[in-house]
């Protein structure tokens, strides 16, 4: 262990993640202390976090100095297939924390694989995605890609941990970058859009937005941008005003069902006729543009579906109230309402440290996990959240550049998959918090309180911290 | 090398945009928005809830059943509380000290969970004890009270009709966001069935506070606050009246009481007795114990939850389906000797004249004659094999409401059961079975388990000739409109012709003068009643008394069943019972001649003969 190695590590990484472990202790600290100040004693969330950061500084050391990177490819596998037998056994022997079974209990301290497994993902993917010849146009590999990311997020589904599967979805931007075809984020994308304006308008409006995004489409596929977008424009300025129309007439047949869902009946059959007409089409640029409409359709019309049938109460509540279609700032929406305001009350710059009164004292519920974010706008402000989330933009933006660099694959693709669960979280924790999002119970790394969430972080980080230093050994 | 290089660039750029729209977001939150910017000094709200009025449970005629009645709940913030007068202080409220102590001591140990909320103290405190507070509630900072409406009931009697309300438990809260600790809601009966309705919607007033967690001021002028919106009436199809005297006819009996008006299938009375004492249902929390212990089980509402043998009311179905099936007539006559015999088998009858046709099979309630009824439905080579006339069997009882849920709206309705094919395969081997070894059936007893919720739906099916509206305990109103599964309505698998037969037999059990009909005391000066007894064997103990009726016989105007367990013969109990109720309920009183029975039925108990586990 020379000088030189010390020099190799990656300080800007390191740094960060030093600097984002330390204020989120003092975060917790002032989230958790009592009114009686400092009291040594494990009962107190901040001594059991110090815990907690200190043997994740272990981890660091051990994972950095001591073992060798190239143990990381062949271990993958089995080390995935461990984690993945880990979650479905914990949906069953665990313990029920907030109604969802994601812990092992050993005495005082409390495991969650699923923290966990997202590491042996991201190994699995990165030795999978760099053997030699891997293309995604391969079936075999796409369907190998495919099945590594679904077991986990099936096991985590059956934990009830839904927002912890839904960072699964994170590696699919990996995929993207080593040559998944971008169609599947593009679909994914309009899933959300049409889920969204399905439930906020009506299914009708979904629809009528379906088909302005085919006029638009075809416009340029057919070399008449001008032209095509005039009568896009013009049909569904039409087709709005549509019902207007029949609720003048008021023909008695229609009362028995909703006028909207007649509406998306009509709209769709004519939509559902036109995708017809040029699925007989020779060109195969239009057939998959019809495709798509034929897609765009199964999606407006299983909202209702999904939304009603597949999602929990409590999900549904809490998107309803993000959607602005309820408005319940004592139920469901307590959360984020308070949320809201303990960030909101927070100004330029705050209260200062243990300043903040609406994130003490159990405004904000969950404020030392899944809400710290809370406590950080409040006492430190504008400046605090900027500067927390300028962090979290470097170290995902130098893990990208650094991953970039690298000759070997298995570490670029590491390196991106680091890059993009931390991506997944950071958004998807903080944009909950502000109420961009419906309320969805992931931690932010490094940041919230519990241990199974700062190791795997830690050790997340650590590994590719490894990886890049054994690869400029060889430079 | 990379084909894929400049995706790095496209994603880095749609990172960049998501962070940037944060940012933003932020930006808006923290300085733009006024709605979060609120100042240093006077920086957390605090939302003090507004309860609504339940709504109230009236009767068809627009009696309130079950009231509301102003009660307080004491309610404490920990944070504000200073040391007061604790010996005052219960005084008041007639508390224990070491109560309050150990509140407190729980406080300090939650304190950080607590935090500025405030906790109901002790609940339901009287008007007068809460005037009292309030004159001295300068001496007790911290302590608050809120109004909360609690359950009166004006009549006696329904307490398992009307369920009670009681406050939400944390697993009902993890099932249903909506509810939050401290809220009420209803547990079992109509205040289950009809939660929705009955709740209302809470409001609440926004005050601010200042950094020591005083109360400062309304916030923006109440101009965010909102107002509770009172529950719903929800209007029943009960009779009170009735229902009150059903109440005093089952007293002292175990079973049930139920009145269905045919035409409607709405629920005149559900009487399971014995019930839950009202007096108790609004405070129930406090005698919870004891009626969960109690070993008559008050809490079971027998009149849907509780199937039994229907004995020989049974008969009526058995004859119904004969007769559809053609291997029937009025006329076709059976000899009976005491019983119905074959090899060993035996199934007793007692002593009539012999032989006998339909009408008078009914009338006399011979078991020998639906032996032979019930083997020719079975027999019937028209289908293959016994199995197959067995199904066929069971799609008729089916029809009529039997071995499953009537789906009413009434909470915890069980199904009942009528014994399946693969369960005689299980008894006497695969197809090992043939028509003998089933014959209990015949006469109701055996396999069959029906609730006294669809023997009464039996009587208004026959009172109706043939048909039944699901029976239902919202009435029908304008403003507040039943389900359509209960306008529906259900024909049976028999023709409506075949009725007649049935009712004319019927007539005959409670009105035939010349000697040997079942239910002549239930027989009502001036009005044709129609009547089956039913003597139901059980394991328990004496036979169950099992009556069902309609009357009048044109255009009934109600339909009873009376299931009075252990009673002995229907005539003994159940037919006493359910043609007082009818009598009641057509002409509002109980004629002369008939006072003695009704001072019978009033006097008698039953409670000794039935067995219960102490």
């Amino acid at each position: 262990m020379s000088d030189i190695v010390y020099k190799k590590i990656d300080w800007v990484i390191a740094g960060i993640w030093l600097l984002l472990v330390v204020f989120g202790w003092m975060n917790i600290y002032a989230s958790s202390v009592s009114e009686d100040g400092f009291t040594f004693s494990l009962k107190e969330k901040y001594i059991m976090d110090l815990i907690w950061v200190a043997t994740a500084m272990m981890l660091g050391f051990l994972i950095l100095f001591i073992i060798p990177s190239s143990l990381y490819p062949p271990v993958a596998l089995p080390f995935y297939a461990l984690m993945v037998l880990a979650l479905v056994a914990v949906a069953f022997v665990g313990v029920e924390v907030n109604g969802s079974k994601s812990w092992f209990a050993l005495g005082p301290f409390r495991l969650q694989p699923a923290e966990f497994s997202k590491i042996a993902t991201a190994l699995l993917l990165a030795q999978v995605m760099s053997k030699y010849g891997f293309s995604f146009a391969r079936f075999r590999d796409a369907l190998q890609v495919a099945l590594i990311l679904a077991l986990p997020m099936l096991a985590i589904l059956l934990e009830k941990e839904t927002g912890s599967a839904l960072v699964y979805l994170g590696y699919l931007l990996v995929c993207y970058r080593e040559g998944m075809t971008g169609w599947i984020l593009v679909i994914g994308l309009l899933a959300i859009v049409f889920f969204i304006v399905t439930l906020v308008f009506s299914p009708f409006v979904a629809v009528l937005v379906l088909l302005g995004m085919t006029g638009v489409a075809y416009s340029f596929q057919v070399r008449k941008p001008l032209q095509g977008l005039l009568i896009t424009a013009l049909g569904i300025t039409l087709l709005a005003f549509l019902p207007r129309l029949l609720q003048l007439e008021a023909l008695s047949f229609l009362n028995r069902f909703d006028p909207a869902e007649w509406l998306a009946l009509l709209a769709g059959t004519a939509a559902l006729v036109l995708a017809l007409v040029f699925w007989f089409h020779r060109q195969k640029k239009r057939r998959n543009l019809m495709l798509g409409v034929l897609l765009g359709l199964l999606m407006i019309f299983s909202v209702e579906m999904v939304f009603t049938k597949v999602l929990k109460d409590h999900q549904r509540a809490r998107i309803e109230v993000l959607l602005g279609i309820k408005e319940d700032p004592m139920g469901v929406g307590y959360n984020v309402h308070q949320s809201l305001v303990a960030i909101g009350s927070g100004g330029l710059s705050g209260k200062g440290f243990l300043g903040g009164t609406q994130t003490r004292f159990n405004f904000v519920p969950e404020q030392s996990t899944d809400f710290i974010f809370c406590t950080i706008g409040e006492e430190w402000g504008l400046i605090g959240t900027l500067a927390v989330l300028g962090a979290y933009l470097a170290l995902i933006l130098r893990l990208i550049s650094s991953a970039e660099k690298k000759k070997d694959h298995f570490a670029r693709i590491y390196g991106w998959c680091v890059a993009c669960c931390l991506l997944m979280h950071v958004v998807i924790n903080i944009c909950m918090t502000i109420g961009l999002m419906p309320v969805i119970g992931i931690p932010l790394p490094l940041l919230s309180y519990g241990g199974s969430s700062l190791w795997a972080f830690t050790i997340l980080l650590f590994i590719y911290l490894r990886l890049d230093l054994d690869q400029k050994k060889y430079e | 090398m990379d084909a894929y290089k400049n995706r790095r660039g496209i994603l880095v750029i749609a990172i960049v945009i998501i962070f940037g729209v944060i940012a933003f977001r932020l930006f808006q939150v923290q300085i733009l928005d006024k709605d979060y910017r609120v100042t240093a000094e006077n920086n957390a709200l605090k939302y003090e809830t507004l309860y609504p009025a339940r709504g109230r449970i009236l009767d068809r005629n627009g009696d309130v059943l079950v009231d509301n009645k102003m009660t307080y709940d004491i309610m404490v913030t920990p944070y504000d509380v200073r040391p007061f007068d604790t010996l005052a202080f219960c005084r008041i409220f007639d508390l224990d000290t070491a109560f309050v102590h150990d509140k407190f001591r729980e406080y300090r140990r939650y304190r950080r969970r607590i935090g500025y909320q405030s906790l109901a103290f002790c609940r339901q405190v009287t008007s007068e004890q809460y005037n009292m507070f309030i004159e001295k509630s300068y001496q007790f900072p911290g302590f608050s009270g809120v109004r909360r409406s609690s359950r009166a009931y004006p009549h006696a009697g329904g307490g398992n009709l009307y369920g009670y309300i009681s406050e939400v438990d944390p697993a009902y809260l993890r099932e249903h966001p909506e509810y939050r600790s401290g809220d009420y809601v209803g547990k079992t009966g109509m205040e289950e069935s009809y939660e929705t309705l009955l709740r209302g919607e809470k409001g609440y007033v926004i005050y601010l506070r200042d950094a020591r967690g005083r109360i400062k001021q309304h916030y923006e002028n109440g101009e965010y606050d909102k107002e509770a919106v009172a529950g719903t009436d929800v209007t029943t199809t009960i009779d009170g009246t009735l229902q009150a005297y059903g109440e005093q006819l089952m007293k002292n009996k175990v079973g049930s009481l139920v009145a269905i008006e045919p035409a409607t299938g709405e629920i005149l009375t559900m009487v399971s007795s014995p019930g839950i004492d009202v007096s108790l249902l609004a405070d129930i929390n406090k005698h919870y114990k004891d009626i969960v212990s109690d070993p008559y089980k008050p809490m079971f509402n027998r009149a849907v939850q509780s199937p039994q043998p229907p004995g020989s009311v049974f008969k009526l179905v058995n004859g119904l389906i004969g007769l559809q099936e053609g291997v029937l007539t009025p006329d076709t006559r059976y000899g009976c000797n005491r019983g119905y015999v074959v090899g060993n088998l035996r199934v007793g009858c007692h002593g009539h004249p012999s032989p006998i046709d339909l009408y008078q099979s009914i009338m006399m309630s011979c078991n020998a004659y639906y032996c032979y009824v019930f083997r020719s439905i079975l027999d019937n080579p028209k289908y293959g094999s016994v199995r197959e006339g067995f199904e066929k069997w069971k799609e008729y009882t089916a029809s009529f409401g039997f071995g499953h849920r009537l789906d009413t709206d009434i909470p915890g309705e069980k199904a009942g059961t009528m014994p399946s094919a693969e369960r005689y395969d299980r008894i006497h081997g695969k197809d090992r079975w043939r028509s003998l070894s089933i014959i209990s059936l015949s006469i109701g007893q055996g396999e069959i388990g029906c609730t006294p919720l669809h023997l009464a739906n039996l009587a208004a099916t026959i009172a109706n000739r043939g048909w039944y509206y699901t029976p239902h305990l919202q009435k029908d109103m304008p403003d507040c409109p039943i389900d359509e599964r209960f306008k529906e309505r259900h024909y049976t698998l028999v023709d409506t012709t075949h009725f007649a037969d049935i009712v004319k037999g019927m007539e005959l059990a409670i009105n035939y003068t010349g000697g040997g009909a079942t239910a002549t005391v239930a027989r009502i000066p001036g009005i044709i009643a129609c009547g089956k007894t039913g003597t139901a064997q059980n394991p328990h103990g004496d036979d169950h008394s099992v009556f069902i009726t309609f009357a009048p016989k044109d255009n009934p105007q109600i339909a009873v069943v009376a299931y009075v367990e252990n009673g002995g013969f229907g005539a003994t109990w159940a037919a006493p019972i359910a043609s007082l109720l009818v009598e009641k309920y057509l002409k509002g009183e109980i004629s002369p001649e008939r006072k003695a029975l009704e001072q019978r039925v009033l006097e008698g108990s039953l409670l000794h003969k039935v067995k219960v586990k102490r």
